[in-house]
């Protein structure tokens, strides 16, 4: 097995994290309050690593995303709150039914829409957005368990923090290997010009479509483990605002930055819940006018984003490829 | 068995025919040139070869296969690459990565190797990089294999672009003013280029250009358009004088000094 050693780095790296948040733990110093707002971050990175895949590496434009988390912890929560009991293996198999729903229903969406180019999938996904949340608001008419506009409560709490760092540094690796293999370049050449990689061979509406369905899959996978780690759910949590937290994270990480996305999902939370201690009740009424703020200044200073499509070489080690052959002749071409 | 052949081609926009009865014929081996005024429809021609425009009417015919209507991506893949006139290279993505987005028909490992970086994702990313690395080198580019192409200089750019549609492993090559905005002594490198990527890889060429010292260099037959129509083939020399084409573009009662 060809393992280069820079790429032991990222188990490492994730390892010491681990050690030191359970250090802390231990210790008594994560509340469980903040353990509560940690645990949220990790689950964020999940679903925003999601939206980078559509929008940051492949750039379609998506205004929906919490729709796939809702539909994700909908699912998840609801299946596992009538049949499981408490029982792990269970809990599981429904965080897979809710990734799952999340790509079909993706892919439903997806393939008509994606024929299309310019930015029809962000016209298509913010109503596909508002749909769900309606449904969500009356879901109860049609199944009464799921509880409408009054919210969902009663699924098993069995996300703990092992398990959400364990499956967030799943779904970072695996992300991380579709990004870097020829998927990926075929994603990021789509991303600069559509027209060129058509005409270059690559079958654009294909991988386009590839990505929006494994960026929904990541939301509902981030959503069925949310509804195993906060009791209630609510139709509220899943609405427009919600998409625009996903949407705020990628462009302020740097669109076609990994390591961006991450760092700014987990801190985005933080910031979340500093301002909600600073201004307390009302910060629900500043949401808003704070999301417009952050974006406009981000605009304005740093456009292409906090990373700026860079990557930390621990998250991306190079290929342990061998140095290519320098047997063939060269040609001075003009200009050189 | 020619490798490309055009028969009746025609495209309308609205009322405009771009191209009108268009007939190419581009056997195995052979530069051509097509040449005409800005207008003509040479592009449009190029467009509708790769599958970018659907014709209104006529046939393309690619290794004796008819190839009218497909998608490009279809197309390319059955050995037609181009370059633009506008180049449209991956900006934002580094050199090397502009070239193996290319190769990506040509990789023999599926999603599953990729998630989980089995021994044939290895192998398979190594070849690829190895002969995108290759084709750097014959275009004088390894050196930049890592920058941002949009960071490149002008004629690098141009290199470059003809250097990703080599990664495809093309049969037919079609350039599209390759030599658009380039000094003398840079047109007469690419000429040199033009034709050592020719006979290294094996490939016939049909090429747009405006700059006649080129064209007239390269080419063994050119085709002039006017108007969305052939008004002349021939040798450059032919061509040369042939008063149609004098006309098309300097216009009625023009001579050869």
């Amino acid at each position: 097995m060809k393992v280069s050693r820079q790429a032991l780095w990222l188990p490492i790296g994730a390892l010491a994290f681990y050690a030191a948040i359970k250090l802390l733990q231990f210790g008594g110093m994560i509340s469980k309050y903040w353990q509560l707002v940690l645990d949220q971050g990790l689950i964020m990175v999940i679903g925003a690593l999601g939206l980078s895949i559509i929008y940051g590496f492949t750039g379609q434009f998506s205004l929906g995303h919490a729709a796939f988390y809702g539909l994700g912890a909908y699912t998840a929560g609801a299946l596992d709150k009538l049949y499981g009991q408490g029982n792990p293996a269970f809990f599981l198999l429904s965080l897979l039914a809710g990734t799952l729903l999340a790509g079909i229903v993706a892919m439903l969406i997806g393939l008509p829409v994606l024929r299309l180019r310019s930015d029809y999938l962000g016209i298509a996904t913010l109503g596909f957005g508002i749909i769900i949340k309606v449904g969500l608001d009356n879901s109860n008419k049609l199944i009464p368990m799921l509880g409408g506009a009054t919210g969902m409560s009663g699924t098993p709490q069995l996300a703990k923090f092992d398990l959400i760092f364990l499956l967030t540094f799943i779904c970072i690796i695996l992300v991380r290997n579709f990004i870097f293999s020829t998927y990926g370049r075929a994603c990021t050449s789509i991303r600069e010009d559509e027209i060129a990689a058509d005409v270059m061979g690559i079958n654009t509406t294909r991988y386009k479509s590839m990505a929006f369905i494994l960026g929904c899959s990541l939301a509902g996978l981030a959503g069925g483990i949310y509804a195993h780690r906060y009791p209630f759910l609510h139709p509220s949590n899943f609405d427009f605002l919600k998409s625009f937290d996903f949407l705020l994270i990628v462009v302020l990480g740097g669109l076609g930055s990994m390591t961006g996305t991450i760092i700014t999902a987990i801190a985005w939370v933080f910031l979340l819940e500093g301002l909600r201690f600073v201004l307390g009740q009302s910060f629900i009424d500043w949401r808003g006018v704070i999301y417009a703020l952050i974006l406009i200044v981000t605009i304005i200073l740093r456009p292409q984003g906090i990373f700026g499509g860079k990557e930390l070489s621990i998250l991306v080690p190079k290929l342990p490829l061998k140095a290519p052959g320098k047997e063939q002749q060269t040609y001075a071409g003009p200009g050189s | 068995m020619p490798v490309l052949e055009v028969s009746g081609l025609s495209k309308s926009f609205g009322g405009l025919k771009a191209v009108n009865d268009f007939n190419l014929t581009v056997e195995e081996g052979e530069i051509v040139g097509l040449i005409g005024p800005n207008g003509a429809g040479k592009t449009t021609v190029f467009n509708l070869i790769t599958g970018l425009y659907k014709p209104t009417s006529g046939q393309i015919t690619f290794l004796g296969e008819n190839i009218t209507g497909l998608p490009p991506f279809l197309i390319a893949q059955r050995g037609i690459a181009r370059t633009f006139q506008n180049i449209r290279l991956f900006k934002g993505n580094t050199v090397l990565d502009n070239v193996r987005a290319v190769s990506h028909p040509t990789i023999k490992y599926n999603l599953f190797d990729a998630f989980l970086r089995t021994p044939r994702f290895y192998r398979e990313e190594e070849r690829v990089t190895r002969e995108a690395m290759d084709l750097l080198e014959a275009l004088n580019l390894a050196g930049k294999a890592h920058e941002k192409a949009g960071n490149l200089a002008y004629g690098e750019q141009r290199r470059l672009e003809i250097a990703r549609a080599l990664a495809a492993h093309p049969r037919l090559l079609l350039l599209d003013e390759p030599a658009a905005g380039m000094n003398p002594a840079e047109v007469r490198r690419m000429v040199e280029l033009i034709r050592a990527i020719k006979d290294k890889f094996k490939l016939t060429i049909l090429l747009i250009e405006h700059q006649m010292g080129m064209v007239m260099n390269l080419c063994e037959r050119v085709v002039v358009m006017d108007f969305g129509q052939v008004i002349a083939t021939g040798t450059p020399a032919e061509i040369r004088h042939n008063p149609l084409v004098l006309e098309a573009y300097l216009g009625k009662g023009a001579t050869v000094a």
